[in-house]
């Protein structure tokens, strides 16, 4: 089914540039392919003749709809297949058939009564928030089905994809989405959804760019040529040669990131380890088999996130040692309970707390459940005697040198070898030359050290740019942590969040930070970057970004002082 | 006609994959269920659209009612349903 152009304006000019919203970094060029729009009933529809025809066509399409669903459903799997079969129990729901049916006997024609008894329950899964847009996208994909099935159409087809094309709706259903020939979507851009939707999401899997509410995207002719900037949400009509060369210069340089597995350094060759953050064991094992120069944050916690108990030495030893093995020679930096705050834990929370993230959390909980820390230091050490690894221990939230002290006792005491802290509180960054003598290594969570530093509850959006690692003084105890780093020959690393930021990586380095743990995905960018620049550009961007006044023109004094050619590749 | 108020276990409400469980064992009891928020008209309890515009979240109270026979059994199974966190993997 395809729909005519209604709009009789002129086409818009080439090099015009639509703006919505963008998922992931990916820049594509390439020919536009639509899908076909939302059959609409015609304003002029007459009720039917014999309205008992009516209902009982109005049953038809309602099944052949719910059977063709079941159908794919029974074709695909996982998600997907729940995805279909879901939206299939919308299509026999009785009491939308029954709807539909009541508005039939008063008079309504058939096409405009699915309309509306859809777009009824449309608006009230409206009326109840965000969580339900989901299904109101699948439920008019039924609309859609039924409404060409009562039309005598085909039910809304996808587009020939004979080249590979840029895909344009005005939305996607799970549905539609399931039935594309992903290896031949370039890109993926639609009028409405959002950028948490479900064809969002299975886009950034693929890595297919994907923008999402673009206003006018439906006036496009397909097989004109458009270039899609996911990382800026934009949409360029026609575009012109330089642009095309260089969002191909763009993709072949994001398909080809991955391909690069050297250890992370800087253009004059001063080393910065790259390293993964992980937390179930499954993360973990599938960390192990990518390009990384092992773990920088093991969050132990996520072992215990489901449990009533705490685990017992045993089980946490044989989790501990399959992380061990998996990483072989590498290094495993692993992080004590953090519980607490935002990461409650049935065993180990307080209860009644006033402030949570000022509460008994992390290393504090040694105060009321000291058998927490001893069982875990146990299991660490028994892991790290039947693997013959030697992981790296850190505890979190250490607010003194003197809790550093007593920590790295304890931990040498079971015998570990590497005993380390973080530094996420602001004493303890401040005060970060008493505790680099007493450990050795400390890592800076940036995302609470930003919480405690500018008093920001990490939790509350509407705080955002209080809590932004390239505020000033949040980069000043950073700065501060690692020149005691470098004095005393500590290893400083950073595992928070701002590591997985390319901008803040070349800051960070500059600082003397020796390690950057981050998202497994994320460390590819990061190695690029790191690759371009010398040690002495880093440290010059460092600078800049100290001086400046707020968050903004810190990051924006980075972006004007770096390669701006690897500035344009990643679209900074 | 059996009733039985039971709070909603499933931490995402009965939406998603909790309601879609949800609707479908109501539909293989046969029988004539209806669910609601106390003291507000009950719904089908076998319609999905239905029961998701209901908006329920975690921990909030639904009555369910139904009559027939095996009423009471069916009840009691669909309470265990939603008392169980039906959105856990």
């Amino acid at each position: 089914m395809t729909t005519e152009v209604t709009d009789t304006a002129a086409p818009a000019a080439a090099g015009t540039i639509l703006q919505g919203v963008g998922v992931g970094r990916g820049a594509v060029t390439g020919p536009v392919a639509r899908v076909s729009s939302v059959p609409k009933p015609p304003l002029d529809e007459k009720p039917p003749a014999d309205k008992e025809v009516g209902k009982q066509q109005i049953q038809d399409a309602f099944e052949g709809v719910a059977a063709s669903l079941r159908d794919r459903a029974a074709n695909s799997t996982g998600t997907l297949s729940a995805v279909l079969s879901a939206t299939a129990l919308m299509a026999e729901d009785k009491a939308l058939i029954k709807e539909i049916k009541k508005r039939i006997d008063a008079g309504e024609p058939l096409l405009t009564s699915v309309d509306r008894a859809v777009e009824g329950f449309c608006d009230m899964f409206k009326a109840l928030g965000p969580y339900l847009a989901e299904r109101i996208t699948d439920l008019r994909s039924v609309r859609s089905r039924v409404l060409a099935r009562l039309m005598g159409h085909d039910e809304p087809e996808l587009p020939d994809l004979s080249v590979p094309s840029v895909i344009v709706a005005e939305d996607l259903a799970p549905a539609d989405t399931a039935a594309l020939d992903l290896a031949k979507v370039l890109a993926v851009v639609t009028e409405l959804g959002g950028p948490t939707s479900h064809t969002a999401i299975i886009a950034g899997q693929h890595g297919i760019p994907c923008v999402v509410r673009v206003t006018g995207v439906m006036k496009l002719q397909d097989g004109q040529q458009v270039a899609v900037d996911a990382a800026k949400g934009t949409i360029e009509l026609d575009p012109s040669d330089e642009t095309k060369a260089l969002y191909r210069e763009r993709s072949e340089l994001l398909a080809g990131l991955e391909s690069h597995t050297e250890n992370g350094s800087t253009s004059d060759g001063h080393p910065i380890q790259l390293l993964a953050n992980i937390g179930q064991l499954e993360d973990g094992l599938r960390a192990a088999g990518r390009a990384n120069e092992g773990v920088g944050l093991f969050r132990t916690e996520v072992l215990f996130l489901d449990a009533t108990e705490a685990p017992t030495q045993a089980d946490q030893a044989a989790t501990y040692g399959k992380v061990f093995e998996a990483f072989g020679d590498r290094k495993v930096v692993v992080r004590t309970l953090d519980a607490g705050a935002d990461k409650p834990l049935a065993f180990a929370t307080q209860p009644d707390e006033d402030n949570p993230a000022l509460g008994v959390r992390g290393y504090r909980l040694g105060r009321i459940s000291p058998e927490l820390m001893e069982t875990q230091l146990a299991a660490l050490a028994q892991a790290s005697k039947e693997t013959g690894k030697n992981p790296w221990v850190m505890a979190p939230m250490i607010a003194t040198p003197e809790e550093a002290k007593e920590f790295a006792a304890q931990a040498r005491s079971y015998g570990i070898k590497t005993v380390g802290v973080m530094i996420e509180i602001p004493s303890a960054a401040v005060r970060a030359d008493q505790i680099v003598a007493e450990v050795d290594f400390v890592s800076l969570g940036t995302n609470d050290l930003a919480q405690y530093t500018m008093a920001a509850d990490r939790l509350r959006g509407e705080l955002a740019d209080l809590l932004s690692p390239w505020q000033p003084a949040v980069l000043d105890l950073v700065n501060m942590v690692a020149t005691a780093g470098t004095k005393s020959g500590t290893p400083v690393g950073v595992c928070g969040e701002s590591a997985a930021d390319p901008l803040m990586a070349l800051v960070l380095t500059g600082f003397g930070i020796s390690s950057l743990s981050m998202s497994p995905a994320a460390i590819a960018t990061a190695r690029y970057v790191l690759s371009q620049h010398t040690l002495d550009w880093c440290r010059a961007l460092a600078a800049a970004a100290l001086e400046a006044h707020s968050a903004d023109e810190a990051r924006e004094a980075v972006v004007s002082r770096m390669d701006q050619k690897v500035r344009a590749l990643l679209a900074l | 006609m059996p009733e039985r108020t039971v709070k909603i276990a499933s931490s995402v409400g009965l939406h998603a994959r909790p309601a879609s469980l949800f609707t479908q064992a109501v539909a293989a009891t046969g029988l004539d269920v209806t669910i609601g928020r106390p003291g507000q008209p009950p719904m089908d309890a076998s319609s999905i659209l239905m029961v998701m515009a209901l908006g329920v979240g975690f921990d909030e109270e639904v009555v369910l009612s139904a009559d027939g026979d095996g009423a009471d059994k069916a009840l009691d199974d669909l309470v265990t349903l939603l008392a169980t966190d039906l959105d856990a993997k």
